[in-house]
């Protein structure tokens, strides 16, 4: 047995070594479909972690008008505790100050405008997370009734980028998966192609096989393991391209979106993403094969 | 050990005609021995051959090898079916790209000898057809001669129980015709039943065994200790 699946491989070997153009060229297509699976992929969970962390802080902030008293804040405050569903944190305009300044420390200009104004233009807030999404409409409709003392509710501007987001992310990925399923049609076409022009360089040898009586897995096997590690090598090549791409860009990416570290997510999904291309890759190397020498093997 | 029981192949040409290859053919050749199957070319000589190791399968009629109905096989016993046999031809086969060495060693791994047994078996049947010298030699560095005589060292090496051989001496002048002829009698010697195709009357007469004629297609003839008559 040993024997045998050693031969298989060798013989294998044999083929790419005399048919490299023909392996590379199988390598390239197959290099493209299991890149654009894997960014697919790592889109899918980018857009995932955008999504919840939007979610996250889709929390309805409430600014109230500069004469509203600490106090009567507070009473709000504790009447909106007493629903379990809400965390309440209330933001005064000292702590919202500290806040920007913080946040804005290395951008001299922001803190230079800031002391231009001379006081402090921030107003005090309620921050409010809901368990449930669903309750802020209850919530949005308590605080109605208090408009007078309010200056605005920050829910409404978030809800639209969230469902763009969502939107945008499902748009992207229906395309995406449309472009691959195409890409996955034409490296099966190529792969399919490629073998045939290598069984059609192996004509002899097959002969001489079919002549003395090779069991139809010899003929096979070495075609199929040309297809594996074809397979193999573009899940190898694609998996380094993503790896650059993610650990060289994850910084500009982090600035695009605060919080976003793509390297990360990278490393985090590293082992679905490895067993994702080398399934992808080997089941794209073999398949077309077997079809292709499956039409030769008739006696 | 080989039966044929109204055989009869038919091959279609482009525009629909039928041409007979075989027309209800019927013999039986027994184990151990040696047989000539002579007759002018497009008598059917390849073809009865090729309907021996399941190359081509008859339009009617049966064939048996050791009692198994042939025309019934599926790919896996066709396999094994011709690992029994032997086949040499007129333009040898040879892998071009592989040594005398290389040529017969890879049949034996197809069937899955082991390497201990390739690197005994090799050597030995080299010298049985005579070519120990030329080991290493590719089939292009080789005469006809040389060539047609390592095509039957490699339908030897799989020891099968019979060896086929299809116009074995179509290329050779006579000294190289009778070198082979000898190979043949030797393996025969030793046990293995040999079909030969020809329509090289020397060989027929020099040799004087069973002598099976065909003309388009029919067996005419059927002699022990035959001559080339036509």
């Amino acid at each position: 047995m040993i024997v045998k699946l050693k031969r298989t491989i060798k013989y294998g070997l044999k083929i790419i070594k005399r048919d490299g153009e023909i392996f590379l060229t199988s390598v390239s297509i197959l290099f493209i479909a299991i890149s654009l699976i894997s960014f697919l992929f790592i889109f899918q969970k980018t857009s995932q972690f955008l999504i919840s962390s939007l979610k996250e802080k889709a929390d309805v902030s409430v600014y109230f008008k500069e004469e509203v008293p600490e106090e009567e804040i507070l009473k709000i405050k504790e009447e909106i505790s007493k629903n379990p569903e809400f965390k309440v944190d209330f933001v005064s305009k000292e702590e919202a100050l500290k806040e920007f300044e913080r946040r804005h420390q290395k951008n001299p200009i922001l803190i230079e405008a800031l002391k231009e104004i001379g006081e402090n233009p921030f107003l005090a807030s309620l921050s409010i997370k809901a368990k449930e999404p669903s309750q802020y409409e209850k919530l949005i409709s308590f605080l109605k009734e208090k408009e007078e003392i309010i200056e605005k509710i920050d829910y409404l501007e978030r809800k639209p980028l969230i469902e763009k987001i969502f939107s945008l992310s499902s748009n992207l990925e229906k395309g995406g998966i449309l472009v691959s399923l195409i890409l996955i049609l034409i490296s099966i076409f190529v792969v399919f192609n490629t073998t045939r022009l290598s069984i059609t360089n192996f004509k002899e040898e097959i002969s001489i096989q079919r002549l003395v009586g090779a069991p139809n897995w010899f003929i096979r096997g070495p075609f199929l393991v040309q297809g594996i590690f074809a397979g193999l090598f573009s899940a190898f090549l694609s998996l380094l391209v993503l790896f650059l791409f993610c650990y060289f860009l994850s910084p500009k990416f982090s600035i695009l979106f605060e919080g976003l570290n793509l390297f990360e997510i990278f490393s985090l999904n590293l082992k679905s993403l490895i067993l994702i291309q080398i399934f992808a890759g080997i089941l794209l190397g073999t398949i077309p094969s077997f079809i292709a020498i499956r039409r030769f093997l008739k006696i | 050990m080989i039966k044929f029981q109204n055989v009869t192949k038919v091959f279609e040409t482009k525009n629909k005609q039928r041409i007979y290859a075989l027309k209800n053919v019927s013999f039986e050749i027994k184990k151990g021995e040696f047989v000539l199957i002579v007759g002018r070319s497009g008598a059917g000589k390849t073809t009865l051959l090729k309907l021996i190791f399941a190359e081509e399968k008859p339009t009617e009629g049966k064939i048996f090898f050791e009692g198994k109905d042939i025309t019934k096989m599926k790919d896996g016993e066709i396999s094994k079916l011709r690992r029994e046999i032997g086949v040499v031809f007129q333009d040898y086969k040879l892998l071009l790209t592989k040594t005398a060495f290389e040529n017969l060693a890879y049949v034996m791994e197809v069937i899955g000898f082991s390497d201990e047994d390739i690197k005994r078996d090799v050597p030995k049947v080299l010298e049985i057809v005579g070519l120990s010298e030329k080991a290493e030699n590719f089939p292009n560095e080789l005469s006809a001669g040389e060539k047609q005589r390592l095509s039957i060292a490699r339908a030897l090496i799989s020891r099968p129980k019979v060896i086929l051989a299809d116009e074995p001496t179509g290329n050779l002048d006579p000294y190289n015709t009778l070198d082979v002829l000898k190979i043949f009698q030797k393996i025969h010697e030793m046990g293995t039943t040999i079909v030969l195709a020809t329509h090289n009357k020397e060989i027929v007469d020099v040799l004087g065994k069973r002598v099976i004629t065909l003309e388009k297609g029919e067996i005419v003839r059927d002699e022990e200790r035959g001559k080339f008559v036509l």
